[in-house]
């Protein structure tokens, strides 16, 4: 029996799950796919926005604000990079400059600090390959960006760390309550119980919430496409580039990412099915914008691109709250952008507001909130990385190419809290094949790797879990 | 260990093979090949159908056959490799690090460095061709590496984009192991393989060839259930209502080549947009002094006899570059001229003697024309060709005696007559 179960391992179920392993409670985290990050926090902007966008007095306001000033710090302690580079909402119109002003006075009032509307000089000067139609920018320094998939698998990693439990592949089918508790059950029959729960499934937050009897929740799927451009092209964009805001939303941005790379997107397309499809279109439409923020995008230098599809709720705020008619059940759902800054803010306020009705919270003394960074190889001195060659060889035998990812990294993601079982659950933690081959190079050597470390035949090794096997069987 | 040397080659593939040997050769005896791998053969070690070496031993080999044939006169010369040694960084001044299991990250000087680096395949990813990202799309190379090498099947039911050569050998080795390949499709009009392989990898297998179609959109969740292909105009645009959907679990990508010149970057070393390789003389040393390259990082070769011929050049060359030293470079620049998408060498210097052997490759397929290499209105070498084709690599020879006369820029272009 467990305190607590989250439903639901993207940013905000990892930010809570790593909260809750503070405290002296029995948790645990179940989700559906077979990685955790495998929803809208493995294909979004990566940005931790400055808090100028959302409504003054909504929730979204405040948890974009405080999680801004908490990201430093939950960034550092689970050893995930993040850098604040500042953003740039470009004018290109009267309008927008007038937008602009908007804009800065909502973020004054909802806490940002610095907000600055700047001339094209200062912004020629801060943006070099800036679209000569930017008349203007509004200037906010505390916005920054930051990998969404590894602060996710980061914290997840802690809290499993400090003794919560993850269990993937884990599809909530039915939910019971009986006995003060919840039993909650999964497509292939597991049971497991648990005294509270919390929702945290993104896009199938209705459908939790439905299972346990509440039909006030109500989400909506929009995707965004995005393009990738090779780590070759850093410069091209130094600050997170925004369009000015239009009823439409924030529109197509162009900004570095915590890797090195350029990244340009999304589209919003609301769907009545979720899909990671892109589309010709799709495409079409970020790269038009793309150029419009940025003319010289080097459009040569893609390597990939993808989508993602981000939860929203009809109430168009974030849902934070106990269930009014599923006692025991709390809904963190809706959670868009600024979805991914807030994830801290939201976790701390969960646990300690909303947990803490149920639970007397006392500190899990033996709780450390530190990880190692999944990318430590890298930040090694060169007689520090021989030290470690020298104890494991395997830190010596490049695998990945183009990101110079080593067998000892891959070796470590699929032994590390949580584990890596396929071929996308090593790229997200390791980068291996994430660069601009692709994978062509290294992915059978990582494909052995998995197969070696985890005892499976090569032929079940998959790409990202479930029916996604990379091979058809032995050749003749 | 040892941390000077005469020369580093990087790369043990045929062209960092072929290059050592003929450094051997050619007086230099001070000679390391570090190669990523734990073999030495690159590329090759994977290529197990035949056809290699039909130009420079006139007989045909396997890949592993024709790389062993220089594995061994490497070992006879007992010219020191090691492998599962992946180069970091390269500088100007050609100190190279590198790192290994056994020696962890060290770093070599060397008074020459030849670039033996080869190239990756493009991926699909470049291409932003829409639809899902599930298992089962690969590039042919890498299909071949699972076949060939770990023997394995990547798929049965397979739509193949591109007919480069690997992807031509792939949509045959595919079929000879029990898939079933239902198209290859190409977006140019034209393929840019070699005519031999769409007759013995296709044709004989009765495999379809699309010209002037791609892939439009990539279906499927978990595993790839289907494609749609199109047909595409002259911009190269997909022509509604052309649409055809084949039902398949695999999807390989033959979509070019790219020299891997990621370490020359990193030295300064200047690039061509024609060929994305190190800008060269005739000798293939490029614009940073000692610093030679050869091979597939050098220009993307047809076949590898090709690749040693190179490799041979730029390996005597860094030899003498060892034994006499830096000399001043007097170099005129070869420009492209009509339909030649790249000529190399980029630079002719005046004061290394010999004829030149120039390469290059034409921007659209041709028949009865001249290829022309002038000097202002100076003639300097003329050849007439029945057909040129872009998938084809073209050579014209420059003599000695015409080269004496050359004080300026050259062109090479190719006219129809």
């Amino acid at each position: 029996m467990y305190d607590v179960m989250v439903i639901g391992g993207g940013v905000i179920g990892g930010a809570v799950l790593r909260e809750l392993s503070k405290y002296r409670l029995k948790v645990c985290l179940v989700e559906k796919e077979s990685d955790v990050a495998m929803g809208a926090s493995k294909a979004n902007s990566g940005i931790v926005h400055a808090g100028f966008d959302a409504a003054e007095g909504s929730l979204k306001a405040k948890f974009n604000v405080s999680g801004n000033e908490m990201m430093e710090e939950y960034a550092e302690e689970l050893g995930v990079r993040f850098s604040r580079i500042g953003s740039l909402v470009l004018a290109f119109s009267e309008e927008d400059e007038r937008m602009l002003q908007t804009l800065r006075a909502r973020g004054e009032k909802n806490g940002v600090k610095g907000l600055r509307v700047i001339g094209q000089s200062e912004l020629r000067e801060m943006e070099p390959n800036v679209s000569h139609a930017a008349v203007g920018a509004l200037y906010a320094p505390t916005g920054g960006i930051v990998c969404p998939y590894e602060l996710t698998i980061a914290a997840i990693g802690n809290a499993m760390d400090n003794g919560a439990e993850l269990y993937t592949d884990f599809d909530v089918t039915e939910i019971e309550r009986g006995n003060g508790a919840f039993t909650v059950f999964d497509a292939e029959g597991r049971a497991l119980r648990a005294k509270l729960l919390i929702n945290c499934a993104g896009l199938g937050a209705e459908k939790i919430a439905r299972l346990c009897g509440d039909t006030s929740i109500h989400i909506g799927a929009r995707r965004g496409e995005y393009i990738l451009l090779d780590k070759e092209s850093a410069g091209a964009a130094r600050h997170t580039l925004f369009m000015t805001p239009t009823a439409k939303g924030k529109g197509i941005l162009v900004s570095p990412t915590a890797d090195g790379n350029i990244l340009l997107g999304p589209t919003a397309e609301e769907l009545r099915e979720p899909s990671t499809d892109t589309t010709a279109e799709g495409l079409a439409s970020v790269t038009e914008g793309a150029k419009r923020l940025c003319e010289s995008v080097p459009l040569q230098s893609v390597i990939t691109s993808f989508a993602g599809v981000r939860a929203y709720s009809d109430r168009h705020d974030f849902i934070i709250e106990e269930s009014g008619s599923a006692a025991g059940v709390i809904h963190l759902a809706g959670i868009e952008s600024p979805g991914l800054t807030s994830a801290p803010a939201i976790a701390k306020y969960t646990v300690e507001n909303l947990v803490g009705k149920h639970f007397s919270l006392v500190g899990n003394e033996n709780f450390s909130g530190r990880r190692a960074p999944d990318y430590f190889f890298k930040q090694l001195s060169v007689q520090e990385k021989n030290a470690l060659i020298a104890q494991d060889p395997a830190y010596g035998k490049i695998v990945c190419r183009c990101e110079q990812i080593t067998e000892g990294e891959i070796v470590r993601a699929v032994r590390e809290n949580p584990p890596a079982r396929n071929i996308d659950a090593v790229k997200r933690r390791t980068r291996a094949g994430m660069g601009r081959c692709q994978g062509g190079f290294c992915q059978p050597s990582v494909a052995e790797i998995i197969a070696r470390e985890t005892g499976i035949p090569l032929e079940q090794v998959t790409k990202s879990g479930k029916h996604s096997r990379l091979l058809a069987g032995r050749s003749k | 260990m040892k941390t000077n040397y005469d020369i580093v080659v990087i790369g043990g593939g045929p062209a960092g093979l072929a290059a050592a040997i003929a450094a051997y050769d050619g007086g230099a005896k001070d000679i390391v090949i570090l190669e990523r791998e734990a073999q030495t053969g690159g590329i090759l070690n994977q290529c197990i159908h035949n056809g290699f070496g039909l130009t420079r031993f006139k007989e045909s080999l396997s890949g592993p056959e024709y790389a062993a044939r220089f594995q061994r006169e490497a070992e006879a010369r007992q010219i020191e490799t090691l492998t599962e040694t992946t180069v970091l960084s390269l500088t100007a001044d050609r100190q190279v690090t590198a790192i290994s299991p056994t020696r962890g990250i060290f770093t070599l000087q060397a008074k020459a460095v030849i670039l033996a680096m080869g190239c990756r395949e493009r991926s699909r990813g470049a291409l932003n061709i829409a639809g899902s990202r599930p298992a089962g799309i690969y590039s042919a190379g890498t299909a071949q590496k699972y076949v060939n090498i770990k023997g394995y099947m990547p798929g049965k039911e397979v739509v193949i984009l591109g007919s480069g050569d690997i992807g031509l050998i792939m949509a045959r080795r595919m079929t000879l192991e029990g898939a079933k390949v239902h198209a290859v499709c190409e977006i140019m009009p034209y393929s840019s393989g070699l005519r031999r392989n769409i007759v013995q990898c296709l044709d004989d297998f009765g495999i379809p060839l699309y010209l002037n179609h791609t892939i439009t959109k990539i279906e499927g969740k978990d595993r790839v259930t289907g494609v749609t292909v199109s047909e595409v105009d002259e911009n190269k645009r997909p022509i509604p209502g052309t649409e055809m959907h084949f039902d398949c679990d695999t999807v390989l990508f033959s979509v070019g080549l790219i020299p891997e010149n990621e370490l020359t970057k990193q030295a300064g070393i200047p690039l061509s947009p024609g060929t994305r390789g190190a800008v060269v003389d005739q000798t293939r040393q490029t614009m940073a002094e000692g610093i030679f390259a050869c091979g597939n990082v050098l220009q993307v070769h047809d076949l590898v006899d090709f690749v040693s011929e190179e490799a041979e050049i730029a390996g005597r060359a860094a030899a003498d570059y060892v034994s006499a030293g830096a000399k001043e470079r007097k170099t005129v620049d070869v420009v492209n001229g009509q339909n030649v998408s790249y000529a190399l060498p980029q630079k002719l210097d005046k004061n290394t003697a010999g004829s030149v052997k120039m390469f290059f490759r034409v921007r659209r397929a041709m028949r009865d024309c001249t290829v022309e290499v002038k000097c202002g209105d100076v003639l300097i070498a003329s050849r007439k060709r029945k057909v040129v084709t872009p998938g084809e690599m073209e050579s014209v020879l420059l003599t000695e005696d015409k080269l004496a006369v050359v004080d300026g820029t050259l062109t090479l272009s190719v006219k129809e007559n």
